[in-house]
């Protein structure tokens, strides 16, 4: 094992890196363009932090017998940060401002809302003397955000309206914590972000199959072995390489989050050694990809058979309870394991950490130790 | 010690079980001397030369190279020759030099004697400046040329030129002719496989004409052509064959 030409194959593999626009532009412009695109829909950056959902109110019970009930209703949904409420006369216009995107919810508060409520209070305990009605919402059926957080933000108004805002105060035998609070103040992109540091490493697989199968196009792997040079140098070369190529785009995407606002709870250098030894898995399926191919053309193609699971099931893409399908992919261990971290602010040493670590560990290895056979039985049919 | 820089004996090649590249193919190339390999395409030219660099495994047959079996040692072969392939097979994004020092590297080549070497190669293939710009921007003869040069970084006791002067222009032919003249001098073996009879019939001390992975005749091409009242090396291969060796390219 000669350092001199492990040195060689590492400054090979970087020349090809940087010199090669393609490549340049999936391995670094490519994360950059992406971590920005999502800092601005969904980060601090052009939102002020925070996100504003516009909501109309058609109020129906102004002339009732207790209309102060819905104005009160009204005056709790304004006090919401999130909210911006606008108190509309006309059903049919609000409806088409909704159908048009301009607004993310209508909500129509029916006749007979303050006799409602004044019922409740005359009879609490009896429901059968209760006035029962319906708040009729309506949501923008287009985002999928806002038809999921604003009947939360709804339900507190009304429910701040009946009892009053004091409700805390009441004694009951089950609290909600407070650390709902702290989660509030992270904007999307916190949740996005350590998906997408994985993901940046995801594309790895495709650089190095289409570099080896170019190589093998163009007869310089073969020449390479005219001379005496060992495939474990050749490994270990195109593994430093490119492990390095991972640690630089994860700092890269590190760094633009960084300026669109994010700020992790935490757990940064370890963020980092998870990313190294998730980049052993992405280089592992490139090695098996490119002893399959036999064109670059070829090579793009099977690559994406590794590369879209991993995103769509390991990354940002993939939000919700993990399933078991989820839980076959490196890249699920990796985006768990940094949201533990960063988001949560998990110890290092938490057995989830530990666990997603130890996971991933084994993935890695196994599939590193495959590409290395098959970039070896390559090497033989050269 | 022996005097021949390769020696072989029955050497069989057998792809798949079913084609025969080199058939019982026996040679011994002097340590020094310039040996032309001459045949028509598919002849088992570039089989053999892969067995004798260590590439290929034979099916049967003892290859003895710098007195190295190649079965046995491959890398110690690896150490002491110098591969130029028939197909340019250099890195398109390096420049020249980069190509050439990219290779003395895999030889474990010190830097400085690296440097020097490249230096010299260049000057020697006519490469004024241009050795600084990246292969791709080359043109055919230039790459040619950068694809004789990375064959000789480590200055090699064996050379293999794989049909080396194939799409030159005839300048850069010639300075690639005196360099292997040159490697004679310096008592470098040089085995040379070519389509070009002048080539030939110029450099190569013996010629060997290989025919379905057989040497069907040997010698030095003057007395092949008088041994065959002939006048060049291809009415040679035609009055052996009865085919001519370029219509088969």
């Amino acid at each position: 094992m000669k350092i001199q030409r492990i040195k060689a194959i590492i400054l090979k593999e970087f020349s090809r890196m940087l010199k090669d626009p393609a490549m340049l532009f999936m391995i670094i412009i490519f994360p950059i363009v992406l971590t920005l695109a999502f800092g601005f829909s969904f980060g601090q950056i052009g939102s002020n932090g925070e996100s504003v959902y516009e909501v109309t109110v058609i109020n129906g019970d102004i002339e009732g017998n207790f209309p102060e009930w819905s104005e009160h209703f009204i005056s709790n949904l304004s006090k919401n940060e999130a909210l911006e409420i606008h108190v509309g006369d006309d059903l049919e216009t609000a409806e088409s401002d909704l159908l048009e995107g301009k607004i993310s919810a209508v909500i129509y508060i029916p006749i007979k809302f303050g006799d409602a409520i004044q019922s409740y209070w005359q009879y609490p305990l009896d429901s059968s003397q209760w006035e029962n009605v319906t708040v009729d919402i309506s949501y923008d059926s287009g985002s999928m955000i806002a038809s999921q957080l604003l009947p939360s933000l709804f339900q507190q108004a009304l429910f701040d309206t009946i009892y009053g805002e004091n409700t805390q105060e009441i004694s009951l035998p089950i609290i909600l914590g407070s650390e709902l609070v702290k989660s509030d103040q992270k904007t999307t992109f916190d949740y996005f972000a350590p998906g997408l540091f994985a993901f940046a490493s995801i594309f790895l697989t495709m650089t190095i199959a289409q570099g080896i199968t170019d190589e093998k196009e163009k007869g310089v792997l073969k020449r390479m072995y005219l001379t005496p040079i060992k495939s474990e140098e050749i490994m270990i070369g195109l593994t430093i390489a490119n492990v390095t190529t991972a640690i630089i785009q994860t700092a890269v995407v590190f760094l633009m989050a960084f300026i669109m606002g994010y700020r992790p709870e935490g757990g940064i250098l370890f963020a980092f050694l998870l990313v190294t030894i998730f980049s052993l898995s992405c280089i592992g399926f490139g090695l098996i990809t490119g002893a399959l191919s036999k064109n670059a053309g070829m090579a793009a193609g099977i690559s994406f058979i590794f590369i879209i699971p991993q995103m769509f099931l390991g990354t940002f893409v993939s939000q919700g309870p993990p399933t078991i399908i989820n839980k076959l992919v490196p890249s699920h261990y990796v985006t768990d394991a940094l949201t533990s971290l960063l988001l949560r602010g998990a110890p290092v040493s938490s057995e989830a950490v530990l666990l997603d670590l130890g996971i991933l560990m084994i993935y890695s290895i196994v599939i590193f130790i495959i590409g290395v056979f098959a970039f070896k039985k390559i090497s033989k049919d050269l | 010690m022996t005097d021949f820089a390769i020696s072989v004996k029955n050497l069989v090649k057998i792809f798949d079980n079913e084609v025969t590249a080199v058939d019982n193919l026996n040679l011994d190339v002097k340590k020094g001397e310039i040996y032309g390999f001459l045949g028509p395409n598919g002849a088992g030219k570039t089989t053999s030369i892969n067995i004798f660099s260590g590439l290929l495994q034979p099916t049967s047959g003892e290859v003895i190279v710098g007195g190295f079996d190649v079965i046995k040692n491959p890398e110690k072969i690896k150490e002491i020759i110098g591969v130029c392939p028939q197909e340019p097979s250099l890195f398109g994004y390096l420049t020249g030099r980069q190509n050439i020092e990219f290779f003395g590297n895999l030889h474990c080549i010190p830097k400085e004697k690296i440097r020097e070497r490249t230096e010299f190669l260049l000057k020697k293939l006519n490469f004024n400046g241009e050795g600084d710009r990246r292969v791709k921007n080359y043109s055919g003869g230039m790459v040619r040329r950068i694809n004789v040069a990375v064959a000789l970084i480590n200055d090699p006791d064996i050379v293999f030129l794989d049909e080396p002067t194939v799409g030159m222009d005839p300048q850069s032919r010639r300075a690639v002719w005196e360099f292997i003249q040159d490697l004679k001098k310096k008592n470098k073996t040089v085995i040379l496989t070519t389509h070009y009879i002048e080539e030939a019939e110029q450099l190569c001390e013996r010629v060997g004409i290989i025919d379905h992975g057989k040497i069907i005749e040997l010698g030095n091409p003057d007395e092949l052509k008088q041994k065959y009242k002939a006048k060049t090396l291809e009415d040679v291969f035609i009055k052996i064959t009865g085919r001519k060796i370029r219509e088969e390219i």
